[in-house]
């Protein structure tokens, strides 16, 4: 029975793997058709039908094209470093649940790679993992370009974590767990997204920030960085560190929609679970479509500004969103009387528009000081 | 109200971009689609003929002379009655344009007396070797038109014996 059940964690971690890698590629031509749409243009659509072999022909380039290690680079840790960014954008889905346990042919099949009982802390663990990549691959490059995008990226990745990381313990909360299948079956009644919408909020932007997306995408800032900390990677390496970036994306929205928006809850999900990742898998294509089109819409901020909002501003304003989704649950045990959760969203939103309206008065105050 | 303005400012950005994802592509898929040139615009050359299939061109090299990037070369032969290419005395035997020269100015136009070399809509001009950018005559030159002959042409004698024919003022 462990032998067989090894076997079993085998095949749906090399399954899941595969999705990623998968999702990763299609994931690119996904963003590049979106992004096109919206720019009113077509998008690749020449390799294929619909440009759906444009994943596989960009594949070929990057492997074919010419590896250059920098002459005085650090050849062992510049070669590492795009391995260290990879593994964990892959390991740190583990975790997510995409449905209820199956029955296939009278055997029992759980739809979840590893069911801990500490997947949020696992979560994070992991996701402060990735740092060290692009810091290192910054630092080996030996370019003064490559070396600043690296520490942009951890200080930025750093600040932003605190953020994401109590965006995390309202979610945890709510539920009264840190398991994700407990998360995900407590979110039955109603997702963490309506309870808790600014929790919800602060998750969306620090995730921005921690997988380097516009407008928070510092460490590559071309007009100052030139790509920041993958300027001097070429050929398959660079596609490594391309990928741990998509790959993250993907983790970081199935992530999103399992703690806020009901993972792979949804209609009639009970009766059919094979339903469950057709649920999580568009729930996780809508919040990657959000992504985009925030990449589409806003400029990129300064680099003190995004170290400013993320300390000044989300940091205090976690914190008190911990703060109120701990006093709602506590009103709740003991008035016995759940309708005091109500109490969670609306103070939150109170905060949130506090906190909006002081951004506000001093961004106006520096700019009258300007003039 | 202050604390709702960022937020509808953010809200009409997104909504713009969402808005534009339904906008037509404004993408023409070139080799498939090709827009047409504009009415003066400066392509390939082309070697015009007469109605009767006679070739403008008389071979002066006037057009060698205007050329700023000394891209054309001509050489040129003697007419006769049984061997007519173009009216007059001569004719261009040697006509070649390197295209890798030419810089599509438009002096060449200019400067010919007959109105024989003019810039035409052809603007695909790609080539694999070097060799192959230097345009000869027969690259160049129009077909025959329908109810002219291929040259040379057996004329008879005195119908052709002015070269620069009689022109309106060039229209565009």
């Amino acid at each position: 029975m462990t032998l067989f059940h090894v076997i079993e964690w085998l095949i749906k971690g090399f399954v899941w793997a595969l999705v990623l890698l998968g999702g990763f590629a299609y994931l690119t031509l996904y963003e590049r058709r979106a992004l096109a749409r919206i720019q009113s243009r077509i998008g690749p659509n020449r390799a294929g039908p619909f440009g759906l072999l444009q994943p596989i022909a960009d594949a070929v380039k990057l492997i074919f094209k010419e590896e250059l290690t920098p002459a005085n680079a650090d050849k062992l840790i510049f070669l590492l470093a795009p391995v260290i960014t990879v593994v964990p954008a892959v390991i740190i889905t583990a975790v997510v649940p995409w449905g209820p346990s199956l029955d296939i042919f009278g055997y029992h099949l759980t739809l979840y790679i590893a069911d801990i009982n500490v997947g949020v802390l696992y979560i994070m663990s992991i996701a402060s993992i990735a740092v060290y990549g692009i810091v290192l691959a910054g630092w080996s490059s030996n370019n003064k370009y490559a070396m600043m995008g690296g520490l942009r990226s951890s200080a930025q990745m750093i600040s932003y974590e605190l953020a994401l990381g109590l965006s995390f313990v309202s979610a945890i909360l709510l539920a009264g767990s840190m398991r994700m299948l407990d998360i995900v079956n407590m979110q039955k009644p109603i997702w963490f997204v309506l309870l808790q919408p600014v929790g919800t909020g602060i998750f969306l932007i620090a995730t921005l920030a921690e997988v380097n997306r516009a407008p928070f995408d510092m460490p590559e800032a071309e007009q100052e960085l030139t790509a920041g900390y993958h300027t001097e990677y070429s050929g398959m390496k660079f596609a490594l560190l391309f990928m741990a970036e998509y790959t993250k994306m993907i983790a970081i929205s199935a992530i999103g929609a399992t703690l806020f928006f009901g993972g792979y809850l949804g209609p009639f999900v009970d009766k059919f679970p094979w339903l469950g990742p057709f649920y999580i898998f568009i729930k996780i294509i809508l919040l990657l479509f959000g992504m985009i089109w925030v990449r589409a819409t806003f400029p990129r901020i300064r680099y003190d500004r995004l170290m400013a909002f993320g300390w000044k501003v989300l940091l205090p304003l976690s914190l008190a969103v911990v703060f109120i989704t701990a006093v709602g649950i506590i009103l709740a045990q003991h008035y016995t009387n759940s309708l005091w959760m109500g109490i969670i969203p609306v103070a939150s939103l109170l905060v949130a528009g506090f906190a909006v309206t002081m951004l506000e008065r001093e961004l106006r105050r520096k700019d009258y000081a300007r003039r | 109200m202050r604390v709702v303005e960022p937020f509808v400012e953010m809200a009409r950005g997104l909504w713009t971009t969402l808005r534009m994802m339904f906008d037509r592509p404004v993408t023409v898929q070139y080799p498939e689609q090709k827009k047409p040139v504009m009415p003066r615009f400066r392509g390939r050359h082309v070697l015009k003929r007469y109605e009767n299939g006679l070739e403008k061109c008389i071979g002066c090299a006037l057009c060698a002379a205007a050329c700023p990037a000394d891209a054309i070369f001509v050489e040129s032969s003697e007419n006769t009655d049984e061997v007519r290419y173009s009216p007059g005395d001569r004719y261009a035997s040697t006509y070649e344009i390197n295209m890798l020269r030419c810089i599509f100015c438009g002096f060449c136009e200019d400067a010919c007396p007959t109105e024989a070399i003019v810039l035409g809509d052809q603007y695909e001009l790609s080539f694999t070797d070097r060799h192959q950018a230097v345009y000869p005559k027969e690259m160049l030159i129009e077909p025959v038109p329908e109810n002219g002959q291929p040259t040379p042409q057996i004329t008879k004698a005195g119908e052709f014996t002015r070269s620069v024919p009689a022109m309106k003022d060039p229209q565009d």
